[in-house]
């Protein structure tokens, strides 16, 4: 379990579309992250609704992968990062996942991540999908039949896959392989995924069905997306946040980001007129 | 405006004569080095099948391959190759009892678990261990590790399959690490990025995900070792013992084909007699097997490569 701490903040923005006020997933607050002496992320505030969509924007260079992987603590794996101050508020935990007692393994097998580059393990179809079970413990072969399936079933990728389970992974087409491993982040049932740019590799027939996959999937969990693709970030999130040198300029509701942003930067990168 | 060419390239495009001279006679240097490796192979496996083939003018080849004997310098001649395969065979194993699984799980570590400082001191070490002339492991087997094995097995002769096989795993062991560690660490850290992302351990990364992604390095680092295994010679020649005996038991002392390559190529046997004869084709039998094993590793290679 993870241990809970005193910040606590009231949940303000308002949901889209409907009257329903959004649940809090995660809630990243006053979040400094260094590389070595390089500060990549200055006092980043932010929420994270459950059972949303919610993508992160901004130039090259500006921090949405940083702060992504600081949420199943992937900067631990390298030495010389440091997570600085303020935190990463879980619920209903409502324990900071970065605080140094609580277990990364234990945070990564509830915050599960879909990377930018296709990376099925090298083995077949189904050991991909069973892997974080397998990585649990699991090994009853009919529960893992049937979770794999459902895995697949969920990354509409079942009707492709089911009469060659036995292949390798990488024989699979690059858009096959991007919704292999989502399927391989589903089978877990995670409360959250992370998706760092998961069509930047694929083609727009691709990015589609994994876009309106990203869709669906907001029904059972929640979803922390970073894209270059504006009209990527407009279809499919609920919320979105503008990031600009480290600093996270502005967050909200993705239509009013989108048609009326506050800032005057966040309006300029949207429209074109950056750099 | 004008368009400058840069000043290298002449403005105007000359005979590609010049050019092509030179790199037609540095093709012809590349090409010549290559040559001499060629030239030297064939030249070896020449000489080994001509003298060999000599040998079983003398001595049938299922004699060869089914005697039980091997008492080519006694006048009761028996050639039966078995009694030296049964010692290098049994020696190998025992090595590769030690080397296979200690260097694993040494490249595991270094490429997995160690810090880069705990690397850049261990490393140095470990290709030290390779470094050590093979007489020298010869005469520890002999001297230091005989002794200890005949106080925990007070029956071990002094000179054993074991000692030596144990010995020469030791020997073997930088070959296995470092080849094996050169392949984890040529893994991309976006599959273990994966595998962590997922909620795997270290320990699981490293076996599960590591491992099979660098299977085909992995093989050949083994296959090196198998082959370090079966051609050693002098720690063999040292601490086994030379007298042939067909045995798979590593407490009894033995001949392997290697050694008994030296102790007949130092003896005073003439050339040209079927006795001298022997050793070509112990050597091509022994030259066959490390063939046998490189197939194998290119099979492996091949049908794991680029797994990632
Ligand atoms: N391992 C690292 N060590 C040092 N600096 C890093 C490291 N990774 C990223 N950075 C720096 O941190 C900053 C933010 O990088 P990050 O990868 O988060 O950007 P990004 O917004 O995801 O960019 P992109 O859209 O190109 O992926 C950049 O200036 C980058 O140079
Ligand atoms: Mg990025």
């Amino acid at each position: 379990m993870l241990k809970p701490v005193t910040l606590v903040t009231p949940v303000t923005a308002s949901a889209p579309g409907d009257d329903v006020a959004p649940v809090l997933k995660a809630e990243v607050k006053a979040l400094d992250f260094y590389y070595g002496s390089f500060h990549a992320l200055k006092g980043v505030n932010m929420p994270v609704y459950d059972r949303k969509v919610t993508s992160l924007i901004g130039p090259s260079g500006c921090g949405k992968s940083t702060l992504l992987r600081c949420f199943n603590r992937m900067h631990d794996l390298y030495p010389g990062n440091r997570y600085a101050g303020g935190g990463i508020v879980l619920q209903p935990d409502n324990t900071n996942l970065l605080s140094d007692d609580v277990d990364p393994i234990e945070v990564r097998m509830r915050i599960s991540m879909v990377f930018q580059k296709p990376n099925p393990f090298p083995k077949t179809i189904f050991e991909n999908v069973a892997y974080s079970l397998r990585v649990r413990g699991m090994r009853n072969k009919s529960e893992l039949e049937d979770r794999v399936q459902s895995a697949l079933k969920g990354a509409a990728l079942w009707n492709e896959v089911k009469d060659r389970l036995g292949e390798l992974g990488a024989n699979l087409s690059g858009g096959q392989q991007q919704r292999l491993c989502i399927a391989r982040a589903l089978a877990s049932d995670p409360e959250l995924i992370l998706f760092d740019e998961p069509t930047s590799a694929l083609d727009p027939i691709a990015t589609a069905s994994i876009e309106e996959l990203v869709m669906e999937l907001k029904e059972r969990v929640s979803i922390l997306i970073v894209t270059h693709n504006m009209q990527q970030a407009a279809r499919i999130s609920d919320y979105a946040g503008y990031m600009y040198m480290g600093e996270l300029i502005e967050f909200g509701v993705t239509d009013q980001i989108f048609i009326k942003p506050q800032k005057k930067a966040t309006e300029d990168y949207i429209t074109g007129r950056f750099g | 405006m004008t368009i400058s060419l840069p000043v290298t390239v002449s403005p105007r495009l000359s005979k590609k004569a010049s050019r092509h001279l030179k790199e037609r006679f540095i093709e012809f240097l590349l090409f010549g080095a290559a040559a001499i490796s060629v030239f030297t192979t064939v030249a070896i496996v020449y000489v080994l099948v001509k003298e060999s083939w000599n040998f079983f003018q003398h001595v049938p080849l299922s004699d060869f391959l089914f005697d039980t004997q091997w008492t080519p310098l006694f006048d009761d001649a028996h050639y039966g190759i078995m009694v030296l395969l049964s010692g290098t065979l049994t020696s190998s194993a025992v090595a590769l009892v030690i080397a296979i699984p200690l260097g694993t799980i040494i490249a595991i570590y270094l490429s997995e678990f160690a810090s880069f400082r705990v690397r850049e001191i261990a490393k140095p070490f470990l290709e030290l261990l390779g470094g050590v002339p093979t007489i020298v492991y010869g005469y520890f087997a002999l001297t230091l590790l005989t002794p200890v094995l005949q106080i925990l097995f007070p029956d071990l002769p002094g000179f054993s399959l074991l000692s030596a096989g144990l010995v020469m795993g030791i020997m073997i062991i930088p070959y296995v690490s470092s080849l094996s560690e050169d392949a984890m660490r040529a893994v991309p850290m976006s599959l273990r990025e994966g595998s962590y992302a997922m909620g795997a351990t270290r320990f699981q990364t490293a076996v599960k995900v590591v491992m099979p992604a660098a299977t085909s390095g992995i093989a050949s680092a083994y296959i090196l070792g198998i082959s370090r295994a079966v051609g050693e010679t002098m720690i063999l020649a040292v601490a086994a013992g030379m007298q042939p005996n067909l045995t798979f038991n590593p407490t009894e002392p033995g001949a392997t084909i290697t050694s008994y390559i030296v102790q007949v190529a130092l003896g005073d046997l003439p050339h040209g007699s079927i006795g001298y004869q022997t050793i070509f084709a112990a050597g091509l039998t022994l030259m066959l097997m490390t063939l046998v094993f490189n197939l194998i590793g290119a099979w492996l290679r091949k049908k794991y490569r680029e797994v990632y």
